[in-house]
């Protein structure tokens, strides 16, 4: 019983997060976007700046608009905010608060006659997002300049579901000028998302274990990350249990603090023998 | 009592290196390209640009 209420929790401060920051429903029937203050500031989640609600913006679309800039090598307003969102939290933002997990938590809850937890080739395949953050995300965008030395954000050009998804579709459901000059770049990235959104149903969070850049930078924190998983090593029995409750298919007994853990608990839930915890502390009683 | 002084220096220390790293950026003008970038629809996430 405690255990479903935990994970309601979960879902309760997904949907509400997705609210708060996508909060301006006025974008939406009228089509257009906010062009307040506060998108200055970056939301830790992959969360599209140009969705009609959004209150704050992406950061891995910030990242790319900085380096694209043409002025700064470096971008050290985004960058700090990913080590410290990182250093603090890591993944635990993609498990509680990014939408895009979300959607993907929500397609995985449709019944299919089999699910799984990984795609075939699932240890190489995790490198993809690494590969993505160093291209798309750092290196086209600092080296692919136009004439006046701009670079554009590859990322979200290329792939990014998300923008299509909580930007592209709602802006061009409700404004018209949009819809008339949207065409084959548009096309390749509904394909993406639909991709995305089928395999979500049969494979836990495919987008988030294979193509996340923001995934991949937060979980290069997790072993000095604040918030992290302890195992209680006199306690564990190496049962199993964690590993089999855990849709990411972590060996959480061996590796607690794994670069792909999104800290959403279940393993937590699921050790018989309540040897792992999550804490915010950095005291060495377990592993 | 040391070391646990230790740690809270090391931290104090990445903190402060943090805060003056997005400050820096702030002030050096990123929060503004941010912005500027935010505020418009922007083609190439909804797949148009």
């Amino acid at each position: 019983m405690a255990d479903k209420r935990k994970n309601r929790l979960r879902l309760w401060v997904q949907l509400i997060w997705t609210a708060l920051t996508n909060g301006y429903a006025v974008g939406f029937v009228k089509g257009t976007i906010f062009k307040g203050p506060s998108k200055a500031f970056c939301v830790p989640g992959l969360s599209c700046y140009s969705c009609p609600g959004a209150l704050g913006s992406c950061p891995i679309g910030a990242l790319q608009a900085v380096l694209g800039s043409g002025r700064n090598k470096f971008g050290f307003y985004v960058l700090g905010f990913l080590l410290f969102i990182g250093a603090l939290l890591g993944r635990f933002v993609c498990g509680w608060l990014c939408p895009f997990g979300l959607v993907q938590d929500l397609l995985y809850k449709i019944p299919f006659f089999k699910k799984r937890k990984n795609l075939p080739g699932d240890k190489i395949l995790k490198w993809m997002k690494y590969v993505i953050l160093v291209l798309l995300v750092i290196l086209l965008p600092l080296l692919v300049v136009d004439f006046v030395g701009q670079g554009q954000p590859w990322f979200c050009k290329l792939i990014c579901p998300a923008g299509t998804l909580m930007a592209g579709i709602p802006l061009l459901a409700a404004n018209e000028n949009l819809r008339a000059a949207a065409g084959s770049l548009f096309a390749l990235k509904a394909v993406i998302l639909g991709l995305i959104l089928l395999l979500s149903v049969w494979v836990y969070r495919p987008f988030c274990k294979y193509l996340c850049p923001l995934g991949a930078v937060y979980g290069l924190f997790h072993p000095i990350a604040f918030y992290r998983l302890k195992v209680d090593t006199d306690r564990c029995t190496r049962c199993g249990a964690c590993q089999k409750a855990c849709k990411m298919d972590i060996p959480v007994f061996d590796k607690p603090n794994s670069m792909d853990c999104i800290r959403c608990g279940d393993c937590v839930r699921a050790c018989p023998v309540h040897a792992i915890t999550s804490t915010l502390s950095h005291k060495k009683t377990g592993r | 009592m040391k070391k646990g002084l230790q740690k809270f220096l090391a931290a104090a220390l990445a903190a402060l290196g943090l805060i003056m790293m997005v400050g820096g950026g702030i002030f050096g003008g990123e929060a503004a390209i941010v912005l500027q970038k935010a505020i418009y629809v922007c083609l190439e996430c909804i797949g148009i640009g």
